[in-house]
């Protein structure tokens, strides 16, 4: 009768969205195929070629042999990722392996046990231990208990800007606040926008926060609401991060229709690219995305530098934010976890390190620094490498760290300041409202 | 002469796929989210019985009250644009002459547009460096609701002036014939003519629009993910939000359910209001 009524139950789950999310998790078998082969998700986009390789590759190698396995990677395309793994983890065909970015996107399987308890597998395996840069790794954990290995390029926050633009007007990439405000002033009065941002998409207006609240009170103000305290989001750097804010959007520093900008159709970096814009802080994917659409301009013009200073500030101007990188995690009902955990331990490979920076990534493995001369773009690669492993603190995006369900509302919150349907007094408020 | 009636008919099992499909594909769907709305999920694991607290949630957080304010805002704003875009043009379009065919073709186009396509083209155009809007159309509320009417009714204007020009073309030249004998005047002509005689077509493109903008979904979710703020998120859009977002599946069932009972009920009340059902010939003695 069970498996009568959960069949039918799947079958008509496949149909409405809400349902069908709803349906699949009625069913409780195991992940993986029938023949012992192990399923991977992974994002599926350009860069997911490198993943691809690394699967064929270990599937031929002696550990896959040893450990009677082998793995299946399952592109999953698109944004709708999060939801699309979400579904299938609820369901008998969830994967035993799968891409995450740590923090908030995978504390709903870790309580519901879903996610294997990597610390003892990292600290009993110097592969593993010594491998990564310690900043990525601990970026990664919940609780002080690591879930998942780096497995793709680094995307920490840069701010780039236009050198061509900055030498016209005699101006230096700024160090300290007052002279990010001084530089405002003169390009403003020379007719150009100083900063180039992606309003309509939301999470580009997040950036800003993120930075001025570590440089203004430090990692550890974030930390405490990412580790559950709501509470954390009262904090005078908040509400200080936010005024700020509000300052430079009334001073026109983003320009006067940010918000019909989008980053996702290459509005924001055409601004930057042809000289609308001076600046743009940007994950360091902008990099390639100048690189594909204005090769010119990324190869000649484009510069970048860290995030200034804030007079007085508590946080290190060494410390970034963004995306560490991107992590495997393994499924704890999988058939075969010798198989997964022996594939993960290829991401800490000079093989697997090489084949990221040739795609143009900064891998988070700690000895990359010597191979980057084989990058397409060395230069940049280095800078960004540095950057990450100097930083005493690398901050998880906000939206990325807390859990979804206050994601949502806090990039809404984020919206209203920047567009002025709130003030920072309320942006606060509402900020500790959330769960 | 019963039997010789029924034997007209088709059999009652002809019906059978068609409400197999509907009760499989929406039925038996509907009923699950409506159990869902009774559980707090959050998509791993068992569903946990929550009991009323979506619904008292939904109906007490002020969100969805919110939501159904620019919801309404939005579908009658877009309505009213669409019919009168789409009667003149349809009129205008009804008329013999070989430009206009040539034209209502050209017209068409939007519609044969996907909506995401459609909306991510006018994502472009909006933007203020090298779009052809100048301004922040999509960062202030009456821009991104009116960018929404507009691009709603850019895309959908064609289908309903295809129905008002079906319409147009149905009314017997006779009409109009006799009314200029009478002295009549164009504007006379289209006040006590064309328009009485299309009203049973206003009320099927009225019904189709309505039950249309409460399903609108593609175009605020690329164009203003119901921003500034949450100014423009309809009720379809905070579904997708509590459900994919947030993973609240329970509250956004209820969302769902309240839909359901919504639109059904409006569609049953539009059915009324315009007489849809018992619909009256406009050509009797005629």
């Amino acid at each position: 009768m069970e498996t009568y009524s959960r069949r039918w139950f799947l079958g008509a789950g496949t149909t409405a969205l809400v349902s069908a999310a709803g349906l699949t998790a009625c069913g409780s078998g195991g992940p993986g195929g029938s023949d012992g082969t192990l399923t991977a998700f992974v994002y599926g986009d350009d860069a997911a070629k490198v993943q691809a390789k690394a699967v064929s590759r270990f599937n031929a190698s002696a550990a896959a042999r040893e450990t009677k396995g082998s793995l299946r990677l399952e592109k999953v395309p698109g944004a709708e990722y999060p939801a699309k793994l979400r579904t299938a983890m609820g369901s008998p065909n969830a994967p035993d392996v799968f891409f995450n970015w740590g923090g908030g996107s995978i504390k709903a399987y870790r309580e519901a046990g879903q996610i294997v308890d990597l610390t003892g597998t990292i600290a009993g395996d110097p592969v593993l231990k010594n491998g990564f840069l310690p900043s990525v790794l601990a970026a990664g954990a919940l609780g002080g208990r690591e879930y998942g290995i780096p497995m793709r390029g680094m995307q920490p926050v840069i701010l780039f800007y236009n050198k061509t633009l900055f030498a016209e007007h005699g101006l230096k990439p700024p160090a300290t606040w007052d002279q990010l405000l001084d530089n405002n002033a003169r390009l403003k009065k020379a007719g150009i926008t100083p900063f180039a941002l992606g309003g309509a998409d939301i999470w580009p207006e997040l950036m800003w926060l993120e930075y001025l609240v570590d440089r203004i009170g430090g990692p550890e103000v974030f930390d405490r609401v990412k580790n559950g305290d709501p509470a954390g989001w009262g904090d005078p750097a908040v509400l200080k991060a936010a005024r700020t804010v509000r300052e430079l959007v009334d001073d026109g520093a983003f320009g006067k229709g940010f918000s019909s900008v989008a980053y996702t159709n290459g509005g924001a970096p055409a601004a930057l690219a042809k000289g609308k814009a001076a600046m743009h802080l940007m994950g360091s994917w902008e990099y390639s995305t100048q690189l594909g659409k204005f090769p010119d301009f990324a190869r000649g013009h484009l510069g970048w530098c860290p995030f200034p200073e804030f007079d007085g500030g508590a946080g290190d101007v060494r410390n970034v934010v963004g995306n560490p990188t991107n992590y495997w995690s393994v499924n704890t009902r999988t058939r075969n976890k010798d198989t997964a955990l022996a594939f993960l331990r290829t991401c800490a490979s000079q093989t697997y390190a090489r084949e990221l920076i040739a795609n143009g990534d900064v891998p988070a493995t700690a000895n990359a620094d010597k191979l980057l001369d084989a990058s397409p773009s060395p230069e940049f690669a280095r800078f960004q490498y540095r950057l990450v492993r100097e930083a005493p603190a690398f901050t998880l995006s906000w939206d990325q760290a807390v859990d979804p369900d206050a994601a949502t509302p806090m990039l809404t919150e984020v919206n209203k300041l920047f567009v002025g349907k709130s003030s920072p007094e309320r942006f606060v408020a509402a900020l500790k409202a959330l769960k | 002469m019963s039997a010789a009636r029924g034997a007209g008919r088709p059999h009652p099992s002809w019906a059978l796929p068609a409400v197999l499909f509907f009760g499989f594909f929406a039925l038996v769907p509907m009923a699950l989210a409506f159990g869902l709305s009774f559980t707090s999920w959050n998509g791993l694991g068992e569903p946990r019985p929550a009991g009323l607290a979506n619904w008292h949630a939904l109906l007490t957080d002020g969100r969805l009250t919110r939501s159904l304010g620019v919801t309404v805002a939005l579908t009658v704003v877009s309505c009213a644009f669409q019919t009168t875009a789409a009667l003149l043009l349809g009129v205008w379009a009804a008329g013999p002459q070989r430009n206009r065919a040539v034209l209502s073709a050209v017209f068409f186009v939007p519609f044969l547009l996907s909506s995401t396509a459609v909306s991510l083209l006018f994502y472009a155009l909006l933007d203020p460096n090298f779009g052809i809007v100048p301004g922040d159309t999509l960062g202030t509320t009456s821009g991104a609701f009116l960018a929404l009417v507009f691009v709603g009714g850019w895309q959908f204007i064609p289908f309903h002036t295809l129905i008002y020009q079906g319409g147009a073309r149905q009314i017997p030249e006779v009409l109009y014939q006799a009314a200029a004998i009478d002295g009549a005047g164009r504007l006379r002509r289209f006040r006590s003519i064309t328009l009485p005689q299309l009203r049973n077509t206003a009320a099927t493109s009225l019904v189709l629009m309505v039950v249309g903008s409460l399903t609108y979904f593609e175009t605020v979710l690329i164009l203003t993910q119901g921003g500034p703020g949450t100014d423009t998120a309809i009720l379809p859009y905070l579904m997708y939000e509590a459900g994919f977002k947030a993973y609240d599946f329970g509250y956004a069932s209820a969302i769902a359910s309240f839909l359901v009972v919504a639109a059904t009920a409006l569609s049953l009340l539009l059915v009324r209001v315009t007489g849809f059902g018992a619909m009256r010939s406009t050509r009797e003695g005629m």
